[in-house]
């Protein structure tokens, strides 16, 4: 039974979590593009939002970046400029700890000033709450981690978690026996990361996909002719 | 030379009464929305005031329009791209709601449902953000109007810049006048440059500033960058929405429902055509005196053979053409000059402008005589001080208001000579350095104002772009997802709003 629901927490979850994600977010896309945006509520209300704001954001795209090229990277580039699994699993715990830390702030601040604050209380969904506090026990889930982590500074845990995400993503079986051993947090903490992926397309969370880099270099002037056919 | 045509407006504030009758129009028909209660596409403002949203015109403050650097290229106030983009997460150039006014509506059901009491019921303040009752309404969307408050307050108006003002705050020497404000539909907008998202754009066939309502993403830089405070965050969609300049009805060749609605009849619109080649140019201007100067320079004489050939080869349909020649906006603005822009000194080329409002002449009560400026008044003895004025519509240079306000004394002093006296005073057409022919047309068009004149607008040619017979049975204006409610609360896949008015309704029916 265990096993059973190993594999499918870490074998085919994975797989309908991503799934979903990339399907329902392209759909959300196409079918309603004006539901698309950020959701900021910084015109209710300015207190406290932005140490909060700034705090967060930096912490979780620290974040996501570390945890891609952490676990995504295959472990021979690592092998070959000569960082041992040691001295991943330190750097990762440090940078980590940092932007976790830095996270963990920020989010605390703006879960007290939505909770707190009647405007922004009032002007929240459902889905609003329901993603800032499953970022949060995500957050803190991942900063227990930590502790644990230390326990065994060998680096082989961590190589399991990295192998196991390199197979879910280059479609090999058998994925899941790797993670079967770990410690409850960490599968808790996959299953939380999995599930952000999966309410992803149906929260304001899509608005990761439209960071505007392209600001960086437009003319400042934008004119559309409706004989050129633009769009609008 | 590229020749590009705006459909652009000139607003009589000499004519205004204040009635609000086109910001109350303009609401019902496109912001009487949830997310939108507190916005006012088009507000008056009594002047001298801090406006709508509370001092909007110190730029040092809100960080609107452009900044001219020292290699002389223009950046965003709010700071080039880099810049703009490190303030994504919280921008700290943005107004809060209570800049504005935080929206209500009052408990009046209570007064249909309230038990029998020793006392009347009364329908108190509800916010329409959060929902709760507000103790006491502190600020609204027209808390100054006809000079409400005290003189310390609406004296921090910008617009005192420079000018002693401690003697405006007596009775005797109170001035005022009305300010209707709308989106410019600028040439060189700052809105537009910085969107991160590159949602907001102009429409090259007839100038209207649109935000494209499924590309934003409300990262709300549009908000600081517009110096007028014309791109207001729905809080609801979480999109930027703006004065459309009605383009429904501008493409079919009606007015603006502003415009349409204008009881004082101060609004005109028509072409005006311009080389878009030479925007930046006239945005670069050095010193800011010379915006207003600069602006009209780039405008182009739609009767000049040489840029109607150029426009004709350009695209600029026939139609068009013959509206830029008939244009009520170009008469004022460029053959008498006696419009102009709001704020030239933002740097964004702004096209509503507007004509100054004249005042009673001051001396005559103190000193027993008028000062005279040969035949005509001396304008200087105006109740409304020239400075202000001046730093109102041409960044401080007190002299092309001046002579606009000379040009409305003469044209009403050959008037009453030519009506009440029945004589042609050529001589003051003279003086102020128009034909008397002018003189008469300018009556007919600013004084008379009929419809026809106020309004010279070219229908869109639509069936150039689409295929307008594919359209019949379409969905008309929605909110996108195509003919789907247009009501974005209804999509609940994605996020039901939380409704506070459906709160409020629901809960006065239990």
């Amino acid at each position: 039974m265990s096993e059973y629901l190993n594999d499918a927490a870490f074998g085919l979850y994975p797989y309908i979590a991503l799934a979903v994600f990339l399907i329902g977010s392209l759909i959300r896309y196409d079918r309603d593009p004006y539901t698309w945006r950020s959701g900021s509520s910084q015109l209710l209300r300015k207190r406290q939002f932005a140490w909060g704001s700034y705090l967060f954001h930096i912490g979780i795209l620290g974040l996501f970046l570390g945890h891609l090229v952490g676990l995504l990277t295959p472990i021979v580039i690592f092998d070959a400029i000569g960082i041992s699994h040691a001295a991943k699993q330190m750097l990762a715990i440090v940078v980590g700890g940092i932007f976790g830390i830095m996270c963990f702030a920020g989010l605390t601040l703006l879960i007290h000033r939505r909770l707190t604050d009647p405007r922004i209380r009032g002007t929240s969904t459902k889905m609003d709450f329901f993603i800032l506090f499953l970022l949060y026990a995500q957050l803190i889930l991942g900063l227990i981690s930590i502790p644990i982590s230390l326990g065994h500074p060998e680096g082989d845990q961590m190589m399991a978690f990295m192998a196991w995400a390199q197979m879910i993503v280059t479609f090999q079986g058998g994925a899941a026996d790797l993670v079967a051993s770990a410690h409850w947090v960490f599968k808790l903490h996959i299953f939380l990361g999995l599930t952000v992926f999966l309410v992803f397309p149906f929260s304001r969370l899509v608005h990761i996909w439209s960071a505007p880099f392209g600001y960086l270099t437009r003319n400042y002037q934008v004119v559309r002719s409706r004989k050129t056919g633009g769009a609008g | 030379m590229k020749v590009r045509a705006q459909v652009s407006m000139v607003l009589n504030l000499d004519k205004c009464i204040g009635c609000h009758t086109c910001s109350v129009t303009c609401k019902n028909v496109w912001t009487n929305r949830e997310g939108m209660e507190y916005v006012w596409f088009n507000n008056v403002e009594t002047k001298p005031g801090v406006g709508y949203p509370k001092d909007w015109e110190n730029q040092d403050r809100w960080k609107g329009g452009w900044h001219r650097k020292k290699n002389g290229k223009l950046e965003p106030r709010i700071g080039g791209r880099f810049r703009v983009l490190a303030k994504i997460f919280a921008n700290p150039d943005l107004p809060e709601i209570d800049d504005y006014y935080e929206p209500f509506t009052f408990t009046y059901e209570h007064l249909q449902t309230a038990p029998e009491s020793p006392t009347m019921p009364t329908a108190r303040p509800v916010s329409l953000i959060s929902g709760e009752i507000m103790e006491k309404i502190n600020w609204g969307p027209n808390w100054e109007e006809i000079l409400g408050g005290e003189f310390s307050k609406r004296s921090q108006d910008y617009n005192f810049r420079d000018i002693e003002k401690e003697i405006y705050g007596q009775f005797e020497q109170t001035f005022m006048f009305y300010l209707p404000r709308l989106c410019e539909h600028c040439l060189n907008p700052t809105c537009v440059a910085s969107c991160p998202s590159g949602s907001i754009y102009k429409r090259e066939e007839d100038g209207i500033v649109l935000v494209d309502q499924e590309k934003c993403r409300g990262w709300r830089m549009c908000v600081s960058g517009c110096p007028y405070k014309k791109i207001y965050y729905n809080w609801q969609s979480g999109k930027a929405e703006k004065c459309t300049f009605c383009y429904p009805r501008i493409e079919a060749g009606q007015p603006t429902v502003c415009s349409e609605t204008c009881v004082g009849r101060i609004r005109y619109l028509g072409v005006i055509l311009y080389d878009a080649d030479r925007i930046e140019e006239a945005a670069s201007t050095p010193d800011e005196k010379d915006l207003y100067e600069a602006q009209l320079d780039i405008f182009l004489d739609p009767h000049d053979p040489e840029v109607i050939r150029e426009a004709r080869e350009q695209g600029i349909p026939e139609a068009w053409l013959e509206a830029a020649q008939n244009s009520p906006v170009y008469k004022m603005a460029i053959e008498w000059k006696v419009a102009f822009p709001l704020h030239p000194e933002y740097r964004t080329l702004p096209m509503v402008w507007y004509v100054p409002p004249l005042s009673p002449i001051q001396g005559a009560a103190e000193e027993g005589h008028i000062g005279f400026d040969g035949e005509i008044p001396d304008a200087r003895n105006l109740r409304i001080p020239m400075q202000y004025l001046a730093n109102l519509l041409t960044a401080g240079d007190e002299e092309p208001v001046l002579s606009a306000i000379r040009r409305m004394f003469a044209m009403r002093i050959f008037m009453r000579d030519k009506h009440v006296h029945g004589r042609l005073n050529n001589h003051i057409a003279g003086e102020v350095d128009l034909l008397p022919e002018q003189i008469e047309e300018m009556y007919k068009v600013m004084a008379l104002a009929a419809y026809e004149d106020r309004y010279v607008i070219p229908t869109s040619h639509r069936e150039e772009a689409e295929d307008t017979y594919g359209l019949q049975g379409g969905c008309g204006f929605s909110f996108g997802n195509g003919c789907s409610e247009g009501d974005s609360s209804e999509v609940r896949l994605f996020g039901k709003p939380n409704s506070i008015r459906g709160a409020l309704k629901k809960a006065s029916m239990s």
